[in-house]
């Protein structure tokens, strides 16, 4: 059993995904469950590999019992057990929280919405622990095709956002899917330790090159790295509130995740950082990416908008951090890559609570919602403080990681785009505790209601009871990351990073 | 220009596979049209398929199934020269099965487009969203 752990994280939910639609024919009381229990089974499993690959170092399985080069094998190393970890708890998490507004919104359609909801997860998952070049793009296609669908499920300028974000994410794919098959022309092989071992020889070869160049244009595509995000802000923004939550915290980072998967293990840091000289240009791309990604969000005044353009941001932190090309950049990006996917997460969820109560969509909107809604707002203020950085939440860790490596490159640049962008947040979100905190709620509506403690006398309305716990759980995540932002670092990370790199 | 005349005529499945990529791009980026971005993404898809299904292929060789009929090779070993390559081929049922898909979700969403706003030109729907 624990040999298969790798694989089962895969292949439990691809199997209760069909499972689910059968059961949205026969009584759709059994959706739920269902996808809880898989989705449940995969966390206990990405653990179960964590844990291994802690003790036995790097977890190989074999599909089918095809030995690489000539089978697909899945690689768990420290770098992607962390990732799987993460996404499998938010998927879980984020299914028993969005439960009561999925089942009022999607009431004749849960199976649908239950099938790509764990599909899109089994793509993500799949992304993160294959091995084999090719398969990576399958699955990113898995992950993309069942994405489209759930945000075009939504209501409004949905489904218009969802086919803008096909056409890129598609053109972005095919970038990647030819960069593999130059990869292929060149070598010969796809499994990416195989590829390692043979492109050293030909690293002058402008085949070679083409690919990179490919692989990471199509890869920037799709993790919406500035200027190429134009699909992004739409697609989260319209997107129903509990896939927003789902695939604003995890589409991103994951693709994040494959640049570095790309980078560390195919084509190798030599080559990367020190056969390109590629750094420097990325990381003034990065420091572009973080500050219009920071103006934008100040642009705008709707909630929702504002937390994606957010996103863009934190992209850039990542690139950013991961190509100054030290040990304490890569960390940074590597963590940042676990706690950016809790913290998007913990304003998502809180943020689709607040719209499930509040019809209005701006953040004008969002008057006395202290009063009325204390815990949202309190996890919504954990979330925030986590994004500007303010420790002991997880977010400071990962910025100063990020720092210290931009600092220690010398690359000041950076730094300076970092601390910002912490600025602006602190503007952001303050902004929104000002208005949500001391703007009396004019809607005299609930003055008689006795709900304890309402400062204008205003009744709590809380959102539903499980939601609460599951934003309470985020928000409590985001310290324990903080708190252990040490350790995860010492345990995991650093295994990650090639010993070439100080 | 000999010389590029001779790899236009030696690689010419690469001159093509580009072209129809451009073509597509073309159609993805300038179109205004919804169905026409969609079937330009799909002609660049395509293009894709083609370069891999081009890749394998070797002059002088034979599609990859050994034919053990005739009794007196079938111990002889077998010469990877005399075959083409199938593993592209055999990606490219999973790229296609992958492009179908997209296409079909594409289309699908282009339906919802048009059942929300009456029309699929770029234009007339930026047209309608700013109104309201």
């Amino acid at each position: 059993m624990t040999a298969h752990y790798s694989a089962l994280l895969i292949v439990v939910p691809l199997v209760v995904a069909f499972m689910v639609t059968i059961a949205g024919w026969i009584d759709k009381r059994w959706c739920f469950p269902l996808s809880a229990a898989a989705l449940l089974a995969t966390f206990l499993a990405s653990v179960g590999v964590l844990a291994e690959v802690q003790q036995n170092g790097v977890v190989e399985y074999f599909m089918a019992g095809w030995e690489p080069p000539v089978g697909i094998n899945l690689r768990v190393d420290h770098l992607n057990g962390i990732v799987l970890v993460a996404i499998a708890a938010v998927a879980l998490l984020n299914l028993l929280g969005t439960r009561p507004i999925v089942e009022k919104t999607y009431a004749d359609r849960l199976g649908a919405f239950y099938t790509l909801y764990i599909l899109l997860v089994t793509g993500l998952l799949g992304i993160t622990a294959t091995g084999d070049a090719f398969n990576l793009y399958v699955l990113i296609e898995i992950a993309a095709l069942t994405g489209y669908a759930l945000i075009g499920m939504g209501p409004g300028r949905a489904s218009l956002s969802s086919l803008n974000y096909l056409f890129m994410g598609t053109v972005g794919a095919s970038l990647y899917l030819l960069g593999v098959g130059y990869l292929y022309l060149a070598t010969g092989t796809l499994n990416m330790v195989d590829l390692a071992a043979r492109l050293p020889e030909i690293y002058d070869s402008r085949l070679v090159l083409s690919a990179f160049i490919l692989c990471l244009a199509g890869l920037c595509l799709k993790m919406g790295f500035f200027p190429l995000h134009a699909w992004l802000p739409n697609a989260y923004a319209h997107a129903p509130s509990p896939v927003s939550s789902l695939v604003a915290p995890l589409v991103t980072k994951v693709m994040i995740y494959v640049m570095v998967r790309v980078m560390l293990t195919v084509f190798t840091p030599v080559f990367a950082f020190e056969r390109l000289q590629l750094g420097g240009s990325m990381v003034w791309l990065a420091v572009i990416a973080i500050v219009a990604g920071s103006f934008l969000a100040l642009s705008t005044r709707r909630l929702k908008r504002m937390l994606t353009f957010i996103i863009v941001a934190e992209v850039g932190y990542m690139v950013g951090g991961f190509w100054l090309g030290n040990r304490a950049g890569i960390s940074g990006a590597i963590l940042h890559i676990v706690n950016d996917a809790a913290m998007t997460f913990c304003v998502f969820l809180a943020a689709a609570a607040i719209q499930q109560r509040n019809e209005g969509e701006t953040i004008d909107d969002l008057q006395g919602l202290f009063a009325k809604m204390p815990v949202t707002m309190a996890v919504f203020v954990v979330g925030g403080l986590s994004i500007i950085g303010v420790p002991p939440t997880c977010g400071f860790f990962s910025k100063w990681y990020l720092i210290s490596g931009g600092l220690a490159a010398g690359h000041y640049g950076f730094v300076a785009a970092l601390l910002f962008s912490s600025l602006i947040n602190l503007v952001l979100f303050f902004r929104i505790f000002e208005i949500a905190f001391f703007e009396p709620f004019t809607d005299h509506h609930g003055g008689h209601g006795h709900g304890g403690e309402g400062v204008h006398g205003v009744a709590i309305e809380e959102a539903p009871l499980q939601m609460l716990v599951v934003m309470v759980t985020a928000a409590v995540m985001l310290f324990a990351l903080g708190l252990y932002a040490g350790d995860i670092v010492e345990g995991f990370v650093t295994h990650v990073i090639p010993a070439g790199i100080l | 220009m000999e010389a590029i005349l001779s790899s236009f005529l030696t690689k010419y499945n690469y001159w093509v596979f580009i072209g129809l990529v451009m073509i597509g791009l073309y159609a993805l980026i300038a179109k205004r049209n919804l169905v026409k971005k969609i079937i330009g993404m799909n002609i660049a898809q395509t293009a894709v398929i083609l370069f891999y299904v081009s890749i394998g292929a070797k002059q002088g060789s034979t599609i990859p199934i050994l034919d053990s009929s005739h009794g007196h090779d079938a111990h002889h070993a077998v010469q990877a020269i005399d075959y083409i390559n199938p593993l592209p081929h055999v990606l490219m049922l999973t790229a296609i099965v992958v492009s179908v898909a997209t296409l079909g979700v594409a289309l699908a969403l282009a339906i919802k487009v048009y059942q929300q706003y009456g029309t699929l030109e770029e234009d007339e729907i930026q047209a309608q969203i700013d109104k309201t």
